[in-house]
């Protein structure tokens, strides 16, 4: 415990000392939130549009941190070998990794907070009704997020190469997902493609719980898609994850 | 006891037989040396040693342990320096040992091991901002962080340049004073003779001759002896240099004749060194 609290510290240290991470990972959604937000007025869904935008980079912000910025956080530590100068030390594997994901979820939770901050100062937007359902939400999207972003990293060989893949697969998937504003207007195709992706359920069960102040469980479509989205990234990372640099 | 000893160890990657049955034991407090040129196998043998590596076959025992399946102390007693490793960019070189302090049980303070290492002006520095040879010497650092019994140094001086390898030689020497066993791989051979106590030369996977460097390199060396006649020049290998050196003045002498550039060396250590680890069967 003592080693995870030390750990966890460092971590947060390490992120917040890197300006590309703290500007990509942190900042980066909700400035797109103060953008959005004066772009699209009146109602998406029903609901006035800076709500929905706020649900939509919520979402983008879980995808964003979870899975982008922690993949290429890993491959960047493997490629420079302190992933495996760490196995080194009495830091046990297990300890490393809770520390890894705690930190992911301290992060998306600030940034999160921040979300709601903005939109209720600039946007009269009212913080969750449905409070409880809304912080399972969150832990259980950066859960799935966070094992996709290590399969990422597992998969991923160069650091320099890891920020272009990942956001190849990011940006995409959340203009598919409905992050930066609504998709009915897609062509059909655009949508089926969405219609598979995980960020469109965990944006959905955000709409239902911020949007539409409906409790977690209402949603166990979306929540079976996102559990079988975390579980083959798990798959993936438990057989393909390395601690070493790609080069011996 | 011994700190490390080895037995018949085997380490195989596909079809390359990097480590073919290797044996060596290390006592306590010694600096031991693995010299060989790369690819001879002593970044594996020091991996397996660390725990990186399984091995395929042999006994190997490190501070009492079987570094495969170590005990929970196992990591708390050894220090590490990795031939290749980088640390995290952003943090100054305060924060870097701080960090790894922590994940020791008792730790040396960390300003004493800054100061010890040389980075005392460079303390709050960041580390992308460190030339090579200080990233070296706070990976040093780190790995005496956790006053460790044992440290690995694989390849602590390769790039260095001469004065960054001689201040290096001083804190691995101090190392000893510290009463710490020291386990050394380097492909350059005064390095090993500088710093090690004992020293094994490995070739391809094998170690081809173990001992003081003052045994390594006193073996039954032939002295070479050349000298002009005609034009043409003569040259004698012998291990009697005083009386075949003896006899070719008398006759010399005798004759009235002048050797010319008459000329008797012994082999450098580096000529013994490449000799040992060159492609033919050494002599």
């Amino acid at each position: 415990m003592r080693l995870f609290v030390h750990e966890l510290r460092n971590q947060l240290l390490v992120f917040w000392r890197s300006k590309e991470a703290a500007f990509f990972v942190f900042l980066f959604p909700l400035l797109l939130f103060l953008l959005l937000g004066s772009v699209y007025g009146g109602k998406i869904y029903g609901v006035p549009a800076s709500e929905a935008l706020l649900a939509g980079l919520l979402g983008y912000g879980c995808a964003n941190t979870a899975f982008a910025g922690l993949a290429i956080q890993l491959v960047v530590r493997r490629e420079l070998g302190i992933l495996k100068r760490l196995r080194a030390t009495p830091l046990s594997a297990p300890t490393y990794i809770a520390a890894t994901l705690a930190s992911t979820l301290t992060v998306f939770v600030v940034q999160t907070i921040a979300l709601f901050v903005i939109g209720a100062i600039l946007y009269s937007a009212p913080f969750p009704h449905a409070f409880g359902s809304l912080v399972l939400a969150i832990v259980i999207g950066a859960a799935v997020f966070s094992a996709l972003g290590v399969a990422a990293a597992s998969l991923i060989r160069s650091a320099e190469g890891s920020s272009a893949v990942v956001n190849f697969i990011l940006l995409p998937m959340a203009f598919l997902t409905g992050s930066f504003g609504p998709t009915r207007h897609y062509p059909a195709f655009l949508r089926a493609i969405g219609d598979v992706l995980p960020l469109k359920y965990f944006i959905e069960i955000v709409n239902a719980v911020y949007l539409h102040r409906q409790a977690l469980w209402t949603k166990g479509g979306a929540l079976a898609v996102l559990a079988a989205w975390g579980a083959t990234g798990l798959a993936v990372a438990a057989l393909r994850f390395r601690w070493e640099p790609r080069e011996g | 006891m011994s700190a490390i000893s080895v037995r018949g160890l085997r380490k195989s990657y596909g079809a390359l037989e990097a480590v073919q049955g290797i044996d060596f034991e290390i006592e306590e407090g010694e600096v031991f040396g693995l010299l060989g040129p790369n690819g001879a196998g002593k970044t594996t043998t020091v991996e397996i040693l660390e725990g990186y590596r399984r091995r395929d076959a042999g006994d190997v025992t490190v501070l009492g342990n079987d570094p495969q399946d170590p005990g929970p102390e196992f990591r708390q007693r050894i220090g590490v320096v990795l031939q290749h490793s980088e640390l995290w960019p952003n943090l100054t070189v305060r924060e870097t040992h701080r960090a790894f302090a922590g994940y020791y049980e008792r730790p040396r303070s960390v300003d004493e091991v800054i100061e010890l290492v040389g980075l005392a002006a460079k303390r709050d520095a960041r580390v992308k901002t460190l030339s090579g040879g200080q990233k070296r010497r706070l990976d040093l650092g780190i790995a005496l962080i956790g006053d460790p019994d044992l440290v690995f140094l694989d390849e602590p001086t390769t790039g260095f340049d001469p004065a960054a390898r001689r201040a290096a030689w001083e804190m691995i020497r101090s190392l000893r004073s510290l009463g710490k066993t020291v386990l050394l791989t380097t492909h350059y051979l005064d390095e090993a003779e500088q710093l090690a106590d004992r020293v094994a030369v490995l070739r391809e996977g094998r170690i081809v001759t173990i001992g003081t460097p003052r045994e390594l390199t006193s073996a039954d060396l032939e002295v070479e002896i050349r000298y002009r006649r005609n034009g043409e020049e003569v040259l004698l290998r012998t291990t009697e240099p005083t009386r075949v050196l003896h006899e070719l003045t008398a006759e010399a002498l005798a004759r009235g004749e002048e050797l010319e550039r008459l000329e008797v060396r012994r082999p450098s250590l580096e000529e013994v060194y490449l000799a040992l680890v060159s492609e033919d069967e050494p002599a």
